[in-house]
Order: structure tokens, then sequence, then C-alpha cells
């Protein structure tokens, strides 16, 4: 089985995690926002680490995925 | 006191074929007598093919240009003969240092597998290097061999027939022609050969200005390679330091796009940047200074009947990398044994088109590595900057980041997979010595195996029995018999072996594996040397 992009509810503590989100990037500038953004995204990217995976993220966020 | 690159090495002198009542016809005519071209003459030489290589110039490059050279490349020299002064000259080095804005923020090392003959890189002015294969070429001609250096000999009007080329040249005593059976274009990016021709040459387009300059000085850097993103001393931009024999230091400063050449060019200018980056107390001579723009672009063919293009003449990378003459020897170390074959007659003119296949394989691996590399130097778009940064900032925290830093992919040999002339793999053995990739080297001993598998198809036995000549449709394969014995180290048993207890490998003249089995097999090497040889 090819490894599948997990789409269902995954985050444990969704209200909360969504809350911490906004307060990192609370004060911050338009310009740091975005670059905190850029380096959340690569963290969570090594994470993952599995490239099917990862494209299948991105095709996901570009709202290419089919559902 | 001139330098080396203003001195004539192969001055212009009337030769008797210019008073010939008739074109005179040769075997191979290579144009431009650059790295490229005089790699692919003195390959054919040394095998006993006639080959003269034609140059506008009489002199080695100007300036140090291409400045990297990486292993493979140097193991091609050494089947050249010229392998040994280039490393004795040049500088070793594989400590890597990359900063950001006004951090350091790592360093890498290299750390060169041990039992290879040869190091990754050397740095070596391009120059140094064109002069010892001209000392190759002189060795050769006082041998007996068949080649000649005519300078100042510009091809002016190229006539291509399904059986020669005929070639119009002017001299500074007028023009005369020639005839060849075959010709070698390695007259560089801007191939005036690929112009008369008319042939296409299209890619990326990369609008940003390099300024080169090569300093001598007595400093205190280290031997290492810094690159600079977005620096205090050159703001929004890259820069560069690198070391090269004789105190002389490459610098790399990017310009950006909207600048005046010219002026930017003027001493005048340069020093203050030079100062800006070295600090003021820096003393130095400017040696070369130089700018360049760059495409990644290839020709759509390489092979185009008896003309073959070879190096930048039939493709170009940026050069992050250093993936320019390090592809240019490849090309000519694929293409002379083929041509060679073709020419005796013991294979088919359709061997070539492999010389086509696996290049192109070649140049797009490049040209995508170096336009990834240019990217992620020079990003051309704010969200690609953005990550460019975002890389950076982590890299001086965390290690996961430092693998996807961009300052240059460094040349790696290109393994041919796909090509019709591998045999399907029959050994459960190691990736890295598939059918197609280059032999990696093993130390014997004293000695390495690499050099024992020069210029002729070799049966490669480990701990195996085989004929110690097979002679299959006009080629004859001589074998080499090893044993994992013979490396106490055990690099051969982990390169060409990996679990298994032996293995037998079909190598071909450019030291590529064309078949591997884990024993002799008659009918299956003998297929696999026809195969190899565009026989079947």
């Amino acid at each position: 089985m090819t490894d599948q992009l997990t789409l269902s509810p995954n985050i444990e503590g969704g209200d909360d995690f969504y809350a911490e989100l906004l307060a990192t990037h609370e004060g911050l500038s338009k310009a740091d926002s975005d670059a905190l953004n850029a380096r959340l995204i690569l963290v969570l990217a090594n994470q993952i680490g599995n490239r099917e995976i990862l494209t299948q993220a991105l095709a996901a966020a570009a709202l290419k995925t089919e559902v | 006191m001139n330098k080396i690159f203003e001195v004539p090495m192969y001055p212009y002198e009337r030769h008797a074929d210019q008073d010939a009542s008739a074109p005179v016809r040769h075997k191979v005519i290579v144009i431009g007598a650059g790295p490229i071209g005089l790699g692919a003459a003195i390959d054919l030489a040394q095998q006993g093919i006639e080959v003269v290589v034609l140059d506008d110039n009489d002199k080695v490059s100007f300036g140090s240009r291409a400045i990297c050279f990486a292993k493979r490349p140097l193991e091609i020299l050494d089947r050249l003969g010229c392998g040994q002064p280039m490393v004795d000259k040049g500088v070793q080095w594989n400590v890597g240092k990359v900063f950001f804005d006004e951090r350091e923020v790592y360093e890498f090392n290299l750390l060169d597998e041990e039992g290879h003959k040869r190091p990754a890189f050397i740095n070596l002015q391009q120059y140094y290097f064109e002069e010892y294969m001209v000392h190759r070429v002189r060795q050769l001609q006082a041998e007996g061999a068949p080649i000649e250096i005519r300078g100042r000999n510009k091809v002016s009007a190229i006539g291509t027939h399904p059986d020669h080329v005929t070639i119009e040249i002017d001299t500074p005593e007028g023009s005369y022609n020639l005839e060849a059976d075959w010709m070698i274009a390695c007259d560089g990016a801007a191939s005036p050969t690929r112009s008369m021709l008319g042939l296409d040459f299209v890619g990326r387009v990369f609008e940003d200005n390099f300024l080169i300059a090569d300093v001598i000085m007595e400093a205190d850097f280290p031997t290492e390679r810094w690159f600079w993103f977005d620096p205090p001393f050159n703001k929004g931009q890259s820069a560069l330091l690198h070391k090269q024999p004789d105190g002389v230091w490459r610098i790399d400063l990017q310009l950006g796009w909207d600048i005046d050449k010219e002026r930017e060019k003027r001493p005048e200018n340069v020093i203050p940047r030079l100062k800006a980056m070295l600090g003021d107390d820096v003393e130095f001579e400017l040696e070369w200074v130089s700018i360049y723009t760059f495409q990644c672009r290839r020709m759509e063919q390489f092979r185009h009947g008896r003309v073959l293009f070879a190096g930048d003449a039939a493709h170009q990378v940026s050069p992050f990398g250093a993936r320019g003459a390090n592809s240019g020897l490849q090309d000519t170390d694929n293409l002379c044994w083929k041509l060679k074959l073709v020419m005796e007659g013991k294979a088919p003119e359709s061997l070539l088109d492999s010389y086509d296949a696996e290049r192109i394989h070649g140049a797009d691996e490049n040209i995508l590595n170096s336009s990834r590399s240019t990217d992620f130097i020079t990003p051309k778009s704010e969200t690609s900057r953005l990550f460019r940064d975002a890389v950076l900032d982590l890299s001086e925290q965390f290690e996961f980041a430092r693998p996807l830093v961009n300052s240059g992919r460094l040349s790696v040999p290109c393994t041919y997979d796909g090509s019709h002339l591998n045999s399907a793999d029959a050994l459960a053995g190691p990736e890295k010595t598939r059918p197609g990739s280059s032999c990696p080297d093993a130390p014997l001993g004293d000695e390495f195996l690499l050099p024992k598998l020069a210029d002729r198809f070799t049966l490669l036995t480990i701990d195996a029995d085989a004929p110690d000549i097979i002679e299959e449709s006009g080629i004859t394969v001589e074998r080499l018999a090893l044993s994992v014995k013979d490396d106490k180290t055990l690099a051969l048993k982990e390169r060409y072996l990996g679990d298994l207890d032996s293995g037998v490998y079909l190598i071909r003249p450019d030291q590529h594996v064309a078949a591997r089995r884990p024993s002799y097999d008659e009918n299956q090497f003998r297929a696999a040397i026809r195969r190899v040889t565009g026989q079947e």
C-alpha cells in the first residue's frame, strides 16, 4: 500500500493548537510572520520526511486534491 | 613578467596543407583547443587515430575561468596521461563555510571517501589545465602519435556531407580548405560551428551578472570554500571566495541584472568592492577581472551526421557546481571509444547515437542541478527568497535544514541509467556499480583499480572464473582477475560485491559498467559485448 496523507482530523486539541499558532504570530510584522510561516513549513516538512506524503500535502494545500 | 596565458603556446606556422592543390583529408578534425577539444584529441591520438586541432587563438585560456575539477575528470585525465601534474599543482580542499548576512551559519566537510587514487576536487586555473594538456600533446608528438594543433586557424565555413565534412579556414596568411572524415566541435558556449550549421541552442536565460576577480594576495584565509548569502559587503547578492594555486584567490560577486558591465569591470570600481569584502588592510593585486552572465541550455542533438558537439558547445550550465569543464570531459570520454570503433568498422555508425542519448542524459542532469542552485542563490521571486532565507536561518540552529542549502551541488559522475548499451543488471550487488555507472576506484595494495581498466574493454572478475580473452564480433575483451583479498581495506568488495562472494563485470573503455553477473556466462557476456558496441 502506498503512503497516504492524513486528511481526516488528526490534531490533538485542535482549538488549542490553532490558538498557539496565532499566538506565535502575535505582534509580528507581515514580513516576520511570512518568514515564520516559511520556517514552520520547513520544520514540519522535515518531520514528515516522506516525499510521497509531502507531494500529496503540497497538492492538498493548493486545493488540487480529489476528495 | 608575462603570465602563462599571455604567451603563445601553439603559434601559427604555415602547414603544407595550405599549399596543397586539393583539400587534404584528415581522419578527425577537432575545433577548439580548450580543455574539451584537447581532451578529445589526446584520447584519439593515444589510440592511434590521426587528429588535427584547429584553434582561432594561439594561447591557453585568458584568466583562470574554470577552476574546480572533480574526481571523475581527474580519473579521465589519468587515462589521458596528464592527471598527475594537475593534481600536483592543484589545491585540495574539503571544508566549506556558509555565511548569511553577518553570521557564519554553518561549516561542512566533503569528507572524501577513502580508497580512491584521486581527491573529490582540486582547484586549478584553466590556463594551467590547458598548459598541461598541451604538454601532453607535445609528448605524444615526440612519441610519433598523429596529433597536431594549428594555432590561429579560424574555421570560416563548414560543409556537411554524408561521409565527410569540408572546412574553410582563415589564417594570418590567407585561407585554405580541409576535409575530415569526422569533426568534433568543442568551440565553447558561443560555438561558431553551431551557428554556421544553423543549429538550435535553447534553454533558460538567467538575468544576472557576476563579477569574477582573481586576486593575488598573501592572506590568512584557510584553504576552504566560503560562500556568502546576502553579505553586508554585497547587500542582497551573493559572494564566493575560493583558493587557487600560486596565492591566487577567486572572488565571485553577484551584481544583479541592470548594471553597466564596462563600468563595473574598471579597477577603480572593482577595488572598492574587494576592499569591502577583504578588509582595508589586506594587500592584493588584480590578476584578471571578468563579468559573466549565464544560461542553462543544450542542443537538441549533439550528433549531426559527421559533426559531433561536445562541452559548452553542446550544453551550457551555470557555474554553480563546477559542471562545465567537468561534464565536457565526460562527453569526450564517452565519445572517443565509440568513434574509434566506428572508424575501424568494428561497430555500426548508429553506436554514435548512444553518445547523444547518454550525454544528453548527463547534460539534463547538470542543467537540472545547476538551475536549482541558481534558483537558491539568486531567488527570482519574493516567495522564493522567503523560503531561501528561511532555510538559511534554520540552518544556523538546526542540522536538518543544512542539506537544503544549495550553493552549488558539486559535480559527480553521471550514471547512464536506461542506456541501450547496458545489459540488464543480473547481480544483486551495490547500487553504485549498477550497469551505466562509472566504476568507482578501489585500492589494490600500493596501486589502484581504475588505471587497470583504461582504454579497452575489460572483463573484471572478482573471485570468479572466466576466459582470459574473449573475441566477439571484432571486439577483444581482456580479463582482469582480482580477488577480494587484493584489497585489505575491503573497499573493492564493498563497492563491487556487497554481500555476494563473487562477481563478473564487463567494463567499457570509458570505465563505465556495461553488464554484471555473479559468475561468468558465455552467452550472456557475448550478448553484452554485442549490445555495448551497438551490434544487437
